[in-house]
């Protein structure tokens, strides 16, 4: 069987830290780094790329529109 | 840009299936983190985006948190004084019927100093969309009571909680114009969630649609959280927004537009 597999990009110096997308995020992919960007906020990043499942609920929530989502059959 | 990437093997252009709209322009939005205004632009974008309204459409920006709009969505803008967004949008759209013409207003603009423009307007059935962001809070002043304060929610003027005996009850706005015979469709959303954001993308697209039959005004209140009026996290204020203003502010659409039987019974067709 086909299986769904994603892949996020995020744009770190546009991210605001606000972890709506985290606690969206149902497989877990997305953690919120140890490090700041410029502008001082802890940004989210895919932890754990190998999860995304492409779903896209993590872009349709953040607020300052920072994720952009690929999604692919293997 | 900096950014951070999953798996780069997926990262082709035809597996895409979210990206950010071309109409947000690359100005970084000056909200709080987790605001629900950044969210609402970006759906009002990708909907006049969709529908390519990018020529036709002048929005009119209002006086709040949300007074830079016009930095953010590449369309024509005309800055309103404080309330009156509803006048000037009645202008515009009696002077330039073809194009569409919406406002984008907070509870401060709309439910209080501007309660006025928007009944008339409402009760004149003037054809244009009217968002209204409901956050139970003046934002941009420092988090005072508004006229859609919940009970006992506390803001910097009601520390103890709203108490509605001296201070009255929230202005259910968004309902009173439902009643008025002028309004063609009014709907309350949210956009807390994924799930919400993906209705209230569709009620908004449902009244852009709308308003092209130029049949009265569309109404659209979207229940928004406010982080740092609320003294909270953005997890917790969305939470929070769930728990208590949804009980409150209930989501569904308000009014629908009836079939065209229904407005003219004596039509056979």
């Amino acid at each position: 069987m086909a299986k769904i597999r994603g892949s996020i990009v995020i744009d770190i110096e546009r991210c605001k830290g606000c972890e709506i997308c985290m606690v969206t995020c149902p497989t877990g992919t997305i953690k919120m780094a140890g490090q700041v960007n410029h502008k001082g906020y802890f940004y989210a990043w895919p932890a754990n790329p190998e999860l995304c499942i492409g779903c896209a609920n993590c872009a349709v929530v953040c607020p300052d529109g920072v994720i952009t989502v690929y999604k692919t059959k293997i | 840009m900096a950014e951070v990437t999953g798996i780069k093997d997926y990262i082709r252009p035809e597996n895409l299936v979210y990206s950010k709209t071309r109409l947000m322009t690359d100005n970084v939005l000056h909200y709080c983190p987790g605001c629900g205004h950044s969210t609402a632009h970006r759906i009002l974008a990708e909907i006049i985006d969709e529908e390519g309204l990018q020529q036709d459409a002048i929005g009119i920006s209002p006086v709040g948190c949300s007074v830079f709009l016009y930095n953010y969505i590449d369309i024509d803008w005309q800055e309103a004084a404080h309330g009156r967004a509803p006048a000037l949008a009645t202008a515009i759209k009696r002077l330039c019927p073809d194009k569409f013409v919406f406002t984008y207003q907070g509870d401060g603009d709309l439910a209080a100093i501007g309660t006025s423009e928007t009944i008339h307007s409402c009760n004149r059935g003037e054809n244009f969309l009217i968002i209204f962001i409901n956050n139970g809070i003046y934002g941009m002043t420092g988090g005072q009571m508004a006229p859609t304060t919940i009970p006992g929610m506390k803001s910097s003027t009601s520390p103890y909680g709203r108490d509605t005996v001296r201070m009255g009850f929230p202005l259910k706005i968004t309902d009173i114009v439902a009643t008025l015979p002028g309004t063609y469709y009014v709907s309350r959303q949210s956009v807390h969630t994924a799930l919400n954001v993906r209705r209230a993308k569709r009620a908004l697209k449902k009244a852009v649609q709308y308003q092209s039959l130029n049949r009265g005004t569309c109404f659209v209140e979207i229940v928004s959280n406010c982080p740092a009026g609320w003294k909270m996290t953005p997890v917790e204020a969305n939470k929070w927004l769930e728990e208590n203003m949804l009980p409150y502010y209930p989501l569904g659409d308000l009014k629908v537009p009836q079939p065209e039987k229904d407005l003219n019974p004596g039509s056979t067709d």
